[in-house]
Formats: C-alpha cells, structure tokens, sequence
C-alpha cells in the first residue's frame, strides 16, 4: 500500500498563537517551524472546541492552512493552531463493514470506536501501470441500456451524468441492489455521500436497511449542511477504505462517490480563497490532476483476488455536458451513462439517453462465455438502428411522416419502442440473456436487409428467421 | 556540490534557497527522500522547482541537492520492449524491486538492464577517424532491429582502440578515441534538445497506416505529423493503439501522456501479445512504451513526450522509420499549465501560457525525415501522430488551434459519428491534409495511375452528399430527383462499405492501400453502371436490389488477396448486370 509518509519530529507538539489573516477557509499561520506540505492541523477554537485542517503551502515561516469545518468563529488573537506531524491518514479495519462515518472518517452511527488495523494514507499511491490487470469480468447490473449497451466491467469507472431533478440516486440504488459478477460473488459497497441532501442520506439508508444491504456498505456521510472543506477529503478516505477492502482483503468492491459535484465546488471554492489563477468557469487548473487521483483509483492488479469498481454520481450543472466537471470527467473515466431530461419527463426509468453513453471497457467483458457471442453485434444494430430512428423523428418534425418511406417509418417506430422497451424497464432487474432476447424483438421488426451488423447471427437469434427454419423443418 | 534548503512548497512545485550556480532545467534531488525535480525559474539564490513526485510530508530546510545537468535519457540497446514513466523509469523493475503494485516515491532505477550481455559486432577499425553519429559496430536488439552503436553527437577522434566481436554489456567500453574518450554501448541525451542530423529532407513516401480514410483520403508522409482530435468517446485511443499496430514503420514509440491506467493497461497486456504483420515476430519487439497515467505526477507527464521524442529521435539517427503516437497532448498543455498556475505566470488563452504555441512548435518540429549524422547515407524519420483532446469537444481552444498552425494533418474525430457507431469517427469533411501533393506520386506509381482522380471523385460524392442532406433535412428524401438520390446511396455504401472500419476484426483490422483503391474503384463502377442505367429509364429500386451491391459490402472482411483478385471481375459484373436490367 501507499509508503508511510512518517515525520521525523519530536514528539512534543508545539502550539503557535501566530495566526495572522484568515480568508474563506484558509488560515496564515506564521513562525512556524518544520512544517510539512500536506500536513494535518489541529485548530483549537477559543472556546475549547478544535477543528481540523490541513496544510495548503508553506513558504519559509508561513503556513497556509485549510479548515474542514470552516472558518466560522476563528479569531486571530485566542485561536491556537497544533500541527499534528503526519499526513491526513484514516483507520482501517474490516469492521469498518455496516459503518456509518462521517466525512473524514470518524463514525457517527454511535457504535463502538473502530480499532484500527492499519492506519493509511489517505492520498494512496498511483497503482503501477505495469502492474494492474486489465479489467475483463463482466457486471450485471440488471439495467438493459447499461448490461446490453454500455457494459461495466470490473475494476472499470463509470460515471453516472445526471442532472438536478433526475432520478440518478435511484439508478444507483438500483445497480447496489442487483449487481453481481458471473461467479455470484457479492460486493462491498464503498459509499462516499459528498454533500447530498438528508432526504437522500435517507433514501440510501433506507434502501440499504430494506434489502439487507447495510451490512457490506461503508457509509461516508458528508451532508449538504456539514462544512464544505470537509467534503475534499471524503473521496480519498472511501478510497482509501476501498483499496485496503480489495487489495488486502480481497473483496470485490463498487465504490459510489455523490455527488462529485459538490466536491468540485468545495475545490473551487478553496482555490478562490488562495488567490490562484483560475481555470475554466473558475475551477482551479489542476482540477483534471485532482480529479483523475480520485478516478484513477479502481481497477484490477496482477495476482490479487478483489477489485476497486467506481461509479461516481455528478450533476451536470443546467443539464450541459461540456460543463468542466462532466468534460474532465469523461476524459479520465471509462465512458459515461448519461441521464436524459426527455425521457424522465415521459415516466420513463431509468431515463438513460444511450446515444451519447459509452462504457470503453465493453469489448473486454462481453462475447462467447462472458455474456453471450452475439452482444456486441446486437449492441451496435440497436446503436444504429436507434440513432436513425431519432434522426427521422427531428424529419418528422419537418415534413410528417406520411412523407416517410416504409422502411423509415419502421425505424422511426423502432426507437419508440426501443426507448419503452429496453431503456425504459421500470425497477426491475433482467438478465444479459433478457436484455438480448428484447433487443432481437426489437430488431425483427426492422427489414432483415438493413440488419448488417448482426447479419452473421441473424440465422442463430433472429426470431423470424428461427420461426421460418422451424417451418422448413416440419416440411 | 550544490546543496540548497528548501523555502516553499506548494503542490508539486517547491523553492530552494542557496542553490547559485544551478542552471535553468537542471535535474535536482529534493528532500530526504530524494525526489527528482527539475529547475524552472531561477531568481537570486532561489530556484524554483517542478517536482516529479507527491510532495506531501516534505519540510521547509530540507536539503536540495542538483545533480548539475539536464534532464537525461540513457539511449543505448535494450530500450525496446521497455515499459517506462514520464523520466525513463522502467515500471517493471519498478515493480520488482519495491515488490509493491503501487509507485513509492524516491524510486531510483536503471533504464537500461545493466548486466545483460549483447552480441557486438564491431564496424569501425583502429586508426579511423569518427565524428558524431559514425557506427561503431551492431548489435541484434530483440529479433528484428540491429541496434547500430552510434558515436554519440558533438564527439570526434580517432580510434585508439575498439574490442572484438562478443558481448558485453552497456557498461564495458568498447571504443577508445586517442584522446582518452571511452566510448560504450550506451549514450546519454537530454531530452528537451533535439538530436542533430545532416540536413532534413522533403518526405514523400506515405505513412501507411492500414485505415482506409487515412490511408486514401488524408495521407500523410514519413516524417510528417497529424493530430487527432475529439471529444471524449470519440476514439481518439482506439485510433492510436489501431495506427502503433498496423503503421508501416520499424519502430513504434507510444507515449500514453495523462491517460488512463486501464487503458494504458490494455497496451500493456495487448502489444506484447500482438502478432507483427511486419516481421512474423512480436510487436513489442520494436516499441518503446512511455506510460505516465493521469494520476501519476503532472511534472512527469510534462516530461513525458520529450523522453518519447527523443527515443524516437535515437532510433532515427539509426536509419529507421519511427512512428511516434502521444495520447494525448492536451494532458501535456494541461501539465504545462499547471505548473504556469503555480508559478503565478501571467496567464494567456483559458489559463495557458502564452509559450504554449512556441513549446508546442519546437515539439513537434522535431518530426521530420533526415538525413543521419556519421558515415554511411542513413535517411530516418520521425512521424509524429499527437492526439488532442478538447474541452467539450470545442476545437476552438487553444491547444487544437496553436497545433493546427504547426502540423501537416487534422484528422478530425466527429462525436456524432462516434455516437451513431460509426467507427474510425472521423470526418471527412472536416479533416484535411498538406501531403497529399508529396504522396501523391508514390501512390501513382505503387497503387494506381488514376489514385488520385479515384479518391477525387469519392471525396466529391461526400460532399455532395453532405449538401444534398441539408435539402433532405428541410423538404424530405421524396422530393429529390432519382438522379440525386443515387448519389446518396452511392455516399451511404461509401460511408458504410469504405469508410467503416472495424479495429478489432482480424481481416478489416487492416486494409492495404491497394485494396482501399480497389474497393473504391468498385463502388464507383457501381455509381457510373446505375447513373447510366438510370438516364435510360432504369428505376432506382431495380438499381438498389443488383446482388453485386451486397457482395460489395462484404468486400472490406474478404481477406485481401482474395478481394483483389475478385474486385476486377466484380466491376466488370456489376457493369454487365445493371446493362441487363430492363427497364419496367
């Protein structure tokens, strides 16, 4: 696992009264003397009560400081500031299993204290490209668009784009409750709530109570009223319990992060209080480098047994994909599921706009003896088919679709169905076989001609042509 | 020995003090744990550093030691089939002598396998005088490269005295010049220098690269450079890994630049697996991969296509063809901008500096076909193929625009195509080429007299297409004449049958350029037969239901000795066959 960063320092802490300026959720320490980059602080409030922080940068005798739990109340004169000589680090042990912790990974289920096994780094370490393994098992989620269309596999990130209002967090719930790899084994749930809502803090904790899922989940708990900073940390800590799970413990781990939103925010946020030269729409320039330590973190290694899989939720602010959080996103995951506010608002669920999805892992984890030999071919007629059906629905909107030929009007009735059948499945879990089996319906309404894509397993699968060969046997 | 102490740390970018008599983009070791950095800004005593490295846990008063020289490469035999980060370090070694999957920091490794033995055989004798480049003798490298042991440049003497046949390794001397140089199997470069050679010369053989779009419509030279870009999901990678496969060169320099460490993976797990349709052997056999993943530290990605370019540059001076492929390049201006932010440069366009246009020109100006310094007409080439990868797809910014003002070729990926399937994504009508008068005469001669008046008359039904689908948009297909209604289906079989690629069938994976000419060829005989057909009352629907027209669609998955034999006579077919139809 990640090297110990240990700091070779007397044990005796000194406590500095030097703070100097405090803006937004940063504090200037001055004086300070063998400061580390990254070190964790405690700050210790006028009141007796003490916050935790971190350092930001250090210049000769200056230190900048971030505080988790804001800057509320910090004044210059009584505020003490410690430094606690080792980076920010989390305990870990597999009894962290059915826990509860907040943001920085302290419980707050009101159970016993965790006793540690290890006690991590939070940062990790970049896995060794040389030695990861490439992801190649394939997980049913038991969601059509998702399983037929845009495959997870595991040890792949796959991010959900949703936008405000959209049922993202029952999609999640949904894929916690139904996925499992073909050897039937079960995950562990690594999940890391940045910033959600109480009523969606509930909502995950009910669903997880209801199915029994509670016991294999590590809850971090990070709400939209908890302070900001705080939330910086949460990913890595989840990670951090994710990578400890899978790689020395074996399991096979599915780490949701929501929402990766509001973790932006709380980088921005931070970057404009450090007066730095802002990115795009204020983000800080090294946001891709921040975000691809979170992302980056899943995946497989060579000889070991567990995997760290990801889903991370994001909002895409007012619905557009381009926004810098989903744009840099998509360039670090593998591929993206997007929601779409078109389909929500038909009652559809889950409302998964397939066209601009892709899961780039797909090809490792499907075919012969994964899922089944015809998939990527029925993948990509469905792809095509669907895509010309949307495109004569914009004709449509023009011309009429009287001015449309046979062959066009079956496409067009197509992606109707397309989008009420294999997208819209409603909470039910199917099968690969399942999703397959709808997608040939589908297409055997379509003219045999325009089947390139399955033409090889047109005689194998499609359902007319099966009916007809029957016929011929009988004669 | 400078030694300095540390004065400020932010991120991966650190100042020391005390450090006078350190040169600009001098290596340093930074901290108790030795991290390697490398200078950026020197003011008074104080220099600033880029760290390649997390820097978490250093301290201010931290010793900073500079190793008083550039960053370097060790070029010599056994670079092939290694696997490196952004600063040479191999990653298997890596992993074998840490015994973790994880990167510690502070790792020190060799680049080159120190006591493997190799066979040399000498070339130059005693007493010969030599300057920079001249080969001092061969030695095979894996199975299909004979490595030749170069002069290093800027190094010129007479032979005092050089070893016989055998083997040694890279550390054993194996020259000496009178004036006490000792020459060994291995030399030294730093990368940010472009490696010298006699004079370039005008590339006119074609990078072949197996992909029909490319290889017909936007050619582009040995020695010349593209870039690729596209929003995410549109198969910038896929296109990458399909060219480093297939590209008609001898060695493949791929540098996966702040990309993903599956996707790196995959190179990994795959190209050692490959079969090389070249020489019978493995791929990995002649590539070099650089593989510094996104979450690997940002200075060492910035480095990273500077240790690919000089890689290749090594391999040039050889006399070989290089391809080198950078995915992606925007993580390399993303790297570079970066380290600008925290250095609080005053920023240009989006945040990047206002040097980004003049670091990418130097870049990618060290592509080009040249001829090698030393004895002996060595012509070599470097290809350079950067992939770009824009914000939101938009390739306004200025990452694809100041690299478009220095590259030869825009093969541009099309998001729509991409969502529709339709793979390689990219667009013909966007995408163009500077080569194509260069290439032209090789394909005249080695492909077809009428080359150009076939990929002329093809890109001409595209754009008529494209046209014709603006009116079709507004008035519907019904209103179009039948004779403009053949040209979008002769578009579509261009699109379907021609155009698509499928990178990981075994057959379609590559196509030669005579079979990309003929496949055209046969379409079009097949545009000319129905255009005629049609002036004489034929209707389009007897047109479309020829069986010839499916044959032509499964021409691109016929293996191609086959379909080359057969698309003469197919061409002849469906011109004998529309002639026959009758009209109703």
């Amino acid at each position: 696992m990640a090297a110990e960063a240990t700091l070779d320092r007397s044990l005796l802490s000194t406590e500095y009264r030097t703070l100097t300026y405090v803006t937004g959720p940063l504090i200037f320490v001055e004086n300070v003397h063998k400061v580390a980059y990254n070190e964790m602080v405690a700050v210790l409030m006028p009141d007796g009560s003490e916050r935790s922080g971190q350092v930001l940068e250090v210049a000769g005798t200056t230190a900048v400081i971030q505080v988790f739990e804001g800057t509320q109340g910090i004044d210059i004169d009584g505020t003490r500031v410690r430094f606690l000589e080792e980076v920010a680090k989390i305990d870990v042990a597999p009894e962290l299993l059915g826990r509860i912790l907040n943001g920085t990974g302290k419980p707050i289920d009101g159970g016993a204290p965790i006793i540690p096994e290890r006690r991590l780094d939070i940062t990790g370490s970049p896995i060794n490209p040389y030695r990861r393994a490439q992801p190649a098992d394939f997980i049913e989620t038991g969601i059509s668009a998702i399983d037929g269309l845009n495959t997870l596999v595991r040890g792949q990130k796959l991010p959900i784009f949703s936008g405000s209002g959209l049922p993202a967090n029952e999609l999640a719930a949904q894929i916690i409750r139904q996925a499992r790899v073909k050897s039937g084994e079960e995950f562990a749930i690594v999940f890391g709530a940045m910033g959600i809502t109480h009523r969606e803090a509930a909502y995950f904790m009910n669903q997880f109570e209801t199915t029994g899922a509670l016991e294999r989940v590590v809850f971090f708990l990070n709400l939209a009223d908890d302070p900001t900073v705080e939330r910086l940390l949460t990913p890595k800590c989840a990670l951090t319990v994710a990578e400890y799970l899978a790689f020395e413990k074996d399991l096979q781990v599915l780490v949701i992060l929501s929402d990766m939103t509001n973790y932006c925010e709380a980088l921005r946020e931070v970057s404009t209080a450090r007066e730095e030269v802002p990115g795009r729409r204020g983000y800080p320039g090294y946001m891709y480098t921040d975000l691809s330590t979170i992302y980056e973190r899943a995946g497989r290694i060579k000889g070991q047994k567990g995997s760290v899989t990801q889903l991370p939720i994001l909002t895409m602010p007012d619905d557009d994909i381009t926004h810098p959080i989903p744009d840099l996103t998509g360039y670090i995951t593998e591929g993206q599921i997007v929601l779409s506010r078109h389909l929500h608002r038909r009652g559809l669920f889950p409302p998964i706009d397939v066209l601009p999805c892709l899961s780039r892992l797909m090809n490792l984890g499907i075919g012969d003896e994964k899922t089944r030999d015809d998939h990527r071919a029925v993948a990509n007629q469905l792809y095509a088919a669907y895509a010309q059906g949307r495109d004569l629905r914009r004709l449509v909107a023009i011309v009429g679709e009287e001015a449309l030929s046979d062959t066009d009007r079956r496409f067009l009735h197509f992606a109707d169905e397309f989008e009420h059948q294999i997208v819209g499945q409603g909470d039910v879990g199917r099968s690969i076989e399942e999703t397959l089996t709808i997608g040939w319906e589908l297409m055997s309404e379509l003219p045999m001609g325009e089947l390139k894509r399955v033409r090889d397993f047109i005689d194998k699968y499609h359902p007319t042509a099966i009916a007809q060969a029957a016929e011929m046997g009988d004669i | 020995m400078i030694v300095g102490k540390l004065s400020k740390i932010t991120g991966p970018v650190v100042v020391a003090d005390g450090m006078n008599g350190t040169k600009m983009y001098d290596v340093v070791r930074v901290g108790d744990a030795g991290l390697m950095g490398e200078v950026i800004r020197l003011e008074g005593e104080l220099a600033t550093i880029q760290v390649y490295e997390d820097t978490s846990g250093l301290l201010i008063g931290e010793p900073v030691e500079s190793t008083e020289g550039a960053l370097k490469l060790e070029l010599g035999p056994g670079l092939l089939t290694s696997i490196y980060d952004g600063i040479q370090r191999p990653l298997p070694v890596i992993a074998e002598d840490t015994g973790s999957d994880f990167i510690a920091r502070g790792t020190v490794a060799s680049a080159l396998n120190r006591t493997k033995l190799w066979d040399f055989t000498p070339v130059a004798v005693v007493g010969q005088d030599v300057t920079g480049g001249d080969v001092l003798g061969t030695t095979p490298e894996g199975a299909t490269v004979l490595h030749r042991v170069m002069v290093p440049p800027n190094t010129q003497g007479t032979i005092a005295s050089i070893v016989e046949a055998g083997s040694y390794t890279i550390d054993d001397v194996i020259a000496t010049l009178t004036d006490g140089t000792e020459l060994k199997m291995s030399q030294w470069w730093p990368v940010r220098y472009g490696r010298p050679y006699k004079r370039k010369l005008d590339p006119t053989t074609p990078f072949m690269t197996g992909m029909r779009i490319l290889d017909t419509f936007f050619p582009v030279a040995l020695g010349g450079n593209a870039i690729i870009p596209g929003g995410f999901g549109t198969g910038k990678t896929v296109t990458q890994q399909s060219l480093a496969k297939w590209a008609d060169v001898d060695i493949i320099i791929y540098v996966g630049c702040g990309e993903r460490g599956n996707e790196m993976t995959e190179v990994l797990a795959e190209f050692p697996e490959l079969d090389d349709p070249r020489t019978g052997h493995k791929l990995m056999d002649r590539t070099v991969l650089v593989a510094n993943t996104s979450n690997m530290p940002v200075a060492a990605r910035e480095a990273s296509i500077y240790t690919g370019v000089t890689l290749a540059e090594y391999y040039r001076d050889m006399g070989y063809n290089v391809a080198m492929m950078a995915d992606s390049t925007s993580r390399w201006g993303e790297a570079l901008r970066e380290v600008s932010g925290r250095l609080e440069e005053m920023p240009g366009e989006e945040g990047y500096p206002a040097y980004l246009a003049t670091r990418l020109a130097s870049f990618y100006e060290r592509s080009g076909r040249v001829e090698a310094l030393g004895d002996g007409e060595r012509v070599g080439s470097v290809t350079m193929v950067g992939a770009v990868s824009p914000p939101g797809g938009d390739m306004s910014e200025p990452m694809t625009q100041n690299s478009l003002r220095v590259t030869g070729a825009f093969w541009a990926l099309d998001t729509s195509l991409a969502h529709r399937r339709h793979f390689p994504a990219i667009s013909w009508t966007k995408s163009y080429t500077l080569y194509l008068g260069q290439v032209q005469d090789w394909f005249e001669s080695e492909v077809a007299d009428d080359w150009r008046a076939v990929r002329e008359r093809a890109m001409f039904i595209l754009q008529k297409e494209t046209e014709l689908q603006e009116i079709v948009q507004l008035v519907g297909p019904d209103a179009l004449p039948e004779t403009e209604k053949i040209i979008l289906e002769v578009a579509r079989m261009i699109r379907e049958d021609f155009l698509q690629q499928f990178a990981f069938d075994a057959i379609d994976a590559y196509c030669p350029p005579k079979k990309a000419y003929w496949i055209l060829k046969t379409i079009l005989a097949f545009n000319d037969a129905a255009t005629q057909a049609m002036s004489r009352g034929v209707s389009l629907r007897q047109v479309l239901q020829l069986p010839s027209r499916d044959e032509i669609s499964t021409l691109k998955t016929t293996p191609h000795d086959q379909a080359l034999e057969r698309m003469p006579e197919l061409v002849q077919q469906i011109g004998e066959q529309i002639a026959g139809i009758e009209v109703l």
